[in-house]
């Protein structure tokens, strides 16, 4: 029973992003029109809290709870992977107002118009690792 | 109790997202949400089509139970922790612009219009739903994470790829948002 861990952490994750409105598809129009804090101020803070906290656990090289070194994997360095890829993957965001955990999120919630962009995004997803040798990365 | 059913304010939820990440890196596990897209196309035999679904998805099984964990999150937040006439309150300019475009005032979390049971017999929002969902699964793999594996963890990790994909992600987002929306609505 090693990963009911996750699934507490999965359900903490899932609450927080139904609680913040980070899986309202309206959060994510106002976010896009820049017409609130809202979601700037979540992400922001995760990422205020989320830098030094990265750069601590690298100096005093701390270990996750099996006493293993906790790695951090560096993403090799290329243009076109993540500016074709992250437009493409923001195009996807504003049209369904979800990125991938919120998708499941709202699914959770009850909202079954989810289900088709989850097996669209399923689908999108092989589609990708079909051609993946064919885009420039 | 009253301020769980309340919305939380963003100052909390940002919070709670660094306490997610830690909890994930304690665990040994880099926290990103999108990879769950891939190991799904292996269990559903996409291993016989492509190299890039060749890998013992069984590995990847934690990120699974994280994704059944948010979806029972995202049900008990719904159904314990929110009030039951509960509408997310955007800011008035935001309204005005959907309104604009043709939406109805909000109501509830997201437009019951796209999302409800009754949109599922629309097929043109069918087609919409499908079409978002598919560039958000192709785009997140194509720029390898998303909101979480990038956003977060990787603009944590301070790693230019991730800084260049939310760059991206905004591209996208308001070319959506702002030119192809008065197109589509």
């Amino acid at each position: 029973m090693k990963n009911i861990k996750f699934i507490i952490a999965g359900t903490l994750f899932g609450i927080i992003m139904y609680k913040s409105e980070a899986a309202s598809w309206y959060r994510i129009q106002e976010m896009f029109r820049f017409q609130s804090i809202h979601m700037y101020g979540i992400i922001g803070l995760a990422v205020a809290i989320g830098v030094p906290m990265v750069y601590f656990i690298k100096k005093r090289e701390m270990k996750d709870f099996t006493g293993a070194p906790i790695v951090f994997h560096p993403k090799a360095w290329s243009i076109p992977r993540y500016l074709f890829g992250g437009t493409i993957f923001g195009l996807g965001w504003a049209l369904s107002g979800a990125c991938p955990g919120p998708i499941v999120v709202n699914i959770g919630a009850g909202f079954p118009g989810y289900l088709v962009v989850l097996i669209s995004a399923v689908l999108g997803t092989f589609v990708y690792g079909f051609f993946r040798n064919k885009l420039p990365h | 109790m009253n301020y769980i059913l309340q919305p939380w304010p963003w100052y909390v939820s940002g919070a709670l997202i660094a306490l997610i990440m830690f909890l994930m890196l304690f665990f040994g596990k880099n926290f990103g949400f999108s990879n769950n897209l891939r190991t799904l196309c292996t269990m559903c035999g996409a291993d016989k089509y492509a190299p890039f679904f060749q890998f013992d998805w069984q590995k990847q099984s934690w990120n699974l139970f994280f994704l059944v964990g948010t979806f029972v999150g995202g049900w008990i937040a719904a159904n314990w922790l929110s009030a039951p006439d509960y509408t997310v309150a955007i800011s008035t300019q935001t309204v005005e612009d959907l309104k604009a475009l043709g939406f109805s005032e909000p109501v509830g979390f997201v437009p019951e219009s796209q999302f409800g049971i009754d949109a599922l017999s629309n097929w043109a929002n069918v087609a919409i739903l499908a079409l978002g969902g598919f560039m958000v699964g192709f785009g997140a793999r194509y720029a390898g994470g998303c909101t979480s594996g990038h956003a977060i963890s990787g603009i944590s990790d301070l790693q230019p790829a991730s800084l260049l994909a939310v760059v991206g992600f905004f591209i996208g987002g308001l070319l959506m948002t702002h030119v192809l929306f008065p197109l589509i609505f």
